[in-house]
């Protein structure tokens, strides 16, 4: 039980604050609580499906095969693939974090994963026909031109910013997760 | 529809592993679940997090904020706010195009649905548990710093159209 607590400390503590945001103005903090309850149906709906393809993932796709296309070595090959992936994904950001736990596992190199984080977050397929009937295909479209470079660049600087052992400790802790 | 799509495609591949092999099918599943119970407690206060931050921040009061005027002080206050919300696409660009029909400037817009995209505070928690903190902290800055290239290039690049 103490440990339940523990785990879930965060969650009790944001709960009880809209509490006490609800005592001291009703609408914002039944609004807040409405808006809480639309994303746990979203997550409810998306995330079961996501864990269990990334179940099958771990299961059946052997470590030789994810680290010859998207490994060390892997090359053009390798940034191209962790694009269209991220792009063809379907979910909130959030959602890209635990493919990624998977893909360390498979032995994905560091810079694919943040390619695939970046394109996960801002060039994913789906987003970009909603981008276009909101706010044009010249914002879209320019946006998606800046996008591509800009996430493969944060994604060199951060992999040299990281320092060898840290890239390690993080795929070590991906092995746990 | 993509939800449609995703189900389908699960379902299959769940069958297909079921009729190949039981066994590791069982293990696929037990890891399925152990995962999603392992990052289940951060989800959850994320989530209640966005809820206030959405109760607060309608486009309203995000569009009162980022006038066609605002300059780069409403560039930057736009990053700002995107930096923190998260709002899933098919929301976010609707309120973007209400926010710009409310008087918010290109780059402005800009600014915001590039924040909202690439930089999450609110889930930092989830970042953080996955990777560790230097790295979730860089990936952020990194995309918040990205976004005033965004907005000046889309600026340039629509007001000359």
């Amino acid at each position: 039980m103490k440990q339940i607590i523990q785990r879930y400390r965060f969650f009790i503590g944001t709960t009880i604050i809209v509490g006490v945001i609800t005592l001291i103005n009703h609408d914002i903090g039944l609004k807040s609580f409405a808006n809480a309850g639309n994303s746990i149906k979203e997550m409810i709906l998306i995330l079961p499906a996501v864990f269990i393809l990334l179940g099958l993932l771990d299961v059946w796709v052997p470590r030789e095969i994810m680290i010859k296309y998207m490994g060390e070595g892997s090359g053009i090959k390798g940034i191209v693939l962790s694009f269209l992936l991220g792009s063809a994904a379907a979910g909130p950001l959030y959602g890209a974090f635990p493919v990624a736990a998977v893909f360390m596992k498979k032995g994905v190199k560091f810079i694919n994963v943040l390619i695939f984080i970046g394109a996960w977050s801002t060039t994913k397929i789906p987003m970009l026909l909603f981008e276009i009937s909101a706010l044009g295909s010249d914002f879209a479209l320019t946006r998606l031109l800046i996008n591509v470079p800009g996430i493969i660049i944060i994604a060199y600087i951060i992999s040299l910013l990281t320092i060898q052992e840290e890239v390690g400790e993080i795929y070590k802790k991906a092995e746990n997760l | 529809m993509n939800n449609f799509i995703l189900y389908t495609l699960t379902i299959f591949l769940l069958l297909f592993s079921y009729y190949k092999n039981k066994k590791k099918t069982k293990m696929a599943l037990v890891k399925a679940w152990k995962s999603f119970e392992n990052i289940l407690p951060e989800f959850l206060g994320v989530i209640m997090l966005v809820g206030v931050l959405l109760a607060i921040l309608n486009p309203r009061v995000i569009s009162s904020f980022i006038g066609n005027n605002s300059g780069w002080v409403g560039v930057v206050i736009a990053a700002i706010v995107g930096s923190i919300t998260l709002i899933p696409g098919f929301v976010a660009f609707p309120t973007a195009a209400m926010i710009l029909q409310n008087g918010a400037g290109i780059m402005q817009i800009a600014a915001f649905v590039s924040s909202l995209m690439m930089v999450g505070v609110v889930t930092l928690p989830i970042e953080i548990k996955y990777f560790n903190k230097k790295m979730a902290i860089l990936r952020n800055v990194f995309g918040f710093i990205f976004t005033f290239i965004v907005a000046l290039i889309i600026g340039k690049v629509l007001n000359q159209i």
